[in-house]
């Protein structure tokens, strides 16, 4: 109905916009093909960016020596540092890689399920304060991760949860920055009058959610799992307060490595390679994902 | 209810069970819907917040666990401690090297990507491969960069029969090695978020300023940092509230995790850590947690004010958007 009422206003303006008249221009202006400054520009940034990497190997498969020596290509001794951070007893090599894997997977699951769930009706339901339940969600994105993790902490000790990796899952369930993004995507993927259709043909709420709503969320949601995990995967400053060395995740680990007085930096570095190996794979396999991810979260945020 | 009704189906229509039923279910889905998430969110976000409000008034007893009011105690004792302000110092010391030099070099790196290159993605995905590295893991590996005595810097400079830099024993120098290892990490991902903006900008822009006879620095000034306006603020308010966090690589900048032998790179969140932690003292912990909180907001709100007044706004210019150059768009895709 309202659809009607704006279409004479619509067509009107659609006519006066190209009433202007038209300059052609074929030359493109942004589009001059780059010259060598800005590919070797680029490769310093790109170098910059692997180098860091690069270097960890090469004193990675050295031994106690090479930091002094600085060779610039890698030894052969990498898998033997390897295998000397996974028997070392201080660190618990794969206890820390099962916890980070499958606690990271659990959060990011969740995240993304609670997000949706909640993305679509702020998105696409009207209810009674839902446009203020959601800036009040959107305003504790600014609230730093400190100020909870005193009464955090006396929580999970009174539950007897410290050390337990339930303990870093649990707060991270959730996710402010999931409800937003998910928000923003539903409400400029699905037009109203899809969710009005299925409304008609007899669907009931949950129905429309699945059909429509789930599929329509599908490509938000898969970019928020990857930043959730890799956001998992790598925080460490709550983990790092309530786990303990036996059961640590793999940068809880890591900072463990370093902790002795005598650092063999083959070896730390052996570590920062093996626990930095997963998400090297993901980035492989999803890094375009992430970067269209967070260019598609520019554009709106 | 019934008015309601008869405005969506007119004619007559009786009320039926499945009627109602549906109605129900529209008025009370929503709320299920957000349930789960703030259910969550008010036991692990909300109380925590709240809570930490409660324990820092409180001299707080670890073996009871319960507190005594004492008011403003902790408050005063934190502003008391001369940690607390050398933490301050190098926390905005850091936050600056960090935050300023990433800024430049995205926006820099971003206008450089939003040229018409070869292999977009490549490169794209080139910048943001440091973003994967958990921060405690660059904070290791830059640790072989800037170590003092064989590190890949001082290697180098002795070499070339310069002094080795103080990494370690000068806060200045600190404060620059820990700066390098977020900008490592967060340049990359800055430099998406504005790529991502400049490519919004309306291309015609560009033409009429050539026409005009406008340069390409007059360009990137006129055009370009104005229309960058919003997601800038964006960026620097992120980057604030990140930022005045840092703990990670200052904690693994040495092996022991205090922030160095004379306080060189203590920050705010790593002498939050030590107080309650360390000494275990949850009262003190969660007032500086609080303090921080302010810290931030009080910097978020400064920030939005100078880049508000920096970057002109020059937004009234960019509504028109005429059809043919989407058009234009696509055919270049």
């Amino acid at each position: 109905m309202s659809t009607t009422t704006l279409t004479p206003e619509s067509s009107e303006s659609a006519e006066t916009t190209p009433a202007r008249p038209l300059r052609r221009r074929t030359t493109h202006i942004r589009g001059n093909r780059p010259g060598f400054w800005t590919y070797t520009t680029l490769a310093v940034v790109f170098i910059s960016a692997a180098f860091p990497l690069y270097w960890s190997f090469v004193i990675g498969s050295g031994d106690a020596n090479s930091l002094r020596e600085r060779p610039w290509w890698p030894s052969g001794n990498f898998i033997d540092n390897a295998l000397a951070v996974m028997s070392n007893e201080a660190v618990n090599f794969w206890p820390a890689l099962w916890n980070s894997i499958y606690s990271s997977f659990l959060i990011a699951m969740a995240v993304v399920t609670t997000s949706t769930l909640a993305g679509w009706a702020f998105a696409k339901l009207r209810f009674h304060g839902g446009p203020a339940l959601l800036a009040f969600v959107v305003a504790t994105m600014a609230v730093p991760q400190q100020l909870g993790v005193v009464p955090l902490y006396i929580l999970f000790s009174e539950l007897g949860w410290t050390g337990q990796i339930g303990a870093i899952i649990v707060p991270a369930l959730t996710s402010a920055f999931g409800v937003f993004w998910m928000t923003q995507y539903l409400r400029q993927a699905v037009p109203d009058e899809l969710i009005e259709a299925a409304r008609v043909d007899g669907a009931s709420m949950i129905r429309t959610f699945w059909t429509v709503g789930v599929v329509a969320a599908r490509p938000a949601a898969a970019m928020l799992f990857l930043f959730t995990f890799v956001g998992a995967w790598n925080n460490f400053f709550w983990p790092f307060i309530v786990l303990d060395r036996q059961n640590p995740t793999l940068p809880v680990a890591l900072s463990l490595l370093q902790s002795n007085y005598f650092v063999d930096y083959s070896i730390v570095l052996a570590g920062v390679v093996l626990a930095t190996i997963p998400l090297l794979l993901l980035f492989i396999f999803a890094g375009k994902q992430l970067v269209s991810g967070i260019m598609a979260g520019a554009v709106k945020g | 209810m019934s008015a309601a009704t008869s405005k969506d189906a007119p004619g007559v229509r009786v009320l039926s069970f499945s009627n109602k039923l549906s109605r129900w279910d529209l008025k009370i889905s929503p709320y299920l819907y957000i349930s789960p998430f703030f259910i969550m969110f008010a036991i692990v976000g909300l109380f925590p917040i709240a809570y930490t409000a409660v324990i820092s008034f409180m001299d707080w007893d670890l073996v009871r666990n319960s507190g005594e009011f004492i008011g403003f105690d902790q408050y005063i004792w934190i502003l008391q401690q001369p940690h607390f302000w050398t933490a301050l110092r190098n926390t905005f010391s850091i936050f600056l090297l960090s935050t300023v030099p990433q800024l430049i070099l995205a926006i820099f790196i971003a206008a450089m990507l939003d040229r018409n290159i070869r292999g977009k993605t490549f490169w794209r995905m080139g910048v943001l491969l440091p973003f994967v590295v958990a921060p405690v893991a660059v904070g290791l590996i830059f640790n072989v960069v800037f170590a003092d005595n064989f590190g890949l810097v001082n290697g180098m400079l002795t070499d070339l029969g310069l002094d080795g830099i103080p990494w370690h024993k000068d806060p200045f120098w600190s404060h620059i090695a820990i700066a390098t290892m977020v900008n490592y990490r967060w340049t990359g991902y800055n430099t998406l978020i504005l790529l991502a903006a400049m490519q919004a900008v309306n291309r015609e822009y560009y033409e009429a300023a050539t026409v005009d006879g406008a340069g390409p620095l007059r360009q990137f000034t006129s055009i370009t940092l104005p229309s960058l306006k919003p997601t800038l603020i964006f960026v620097i308010i992120t980057s604030t509230i990140g930022g005045l966090q840092i703990f990670d690589e200052p904690r693994v900048f040495d092996q022991f995790g205090r922030g160095g032998a004379g306080q060189q790179w203590l920050t705010i969140t790593l002498y939050l850590y030590d107080i309650g932690w360390g000494q275990w003292n949850f009262g003190r912990a969660a007032a500086l947690a609080w303090i921080l909180f302010i810290i931030i907001l009080l910097i978020g709100l400064i920030n939005l004010l100078i880049t508000r007044t920096l970057v002109r706004d020059e937004g009234s210019r960019g509504i028109e958007k005429p059809r043919r150059l989407k058009k234009k768009k696509e055919l270049a895709r």
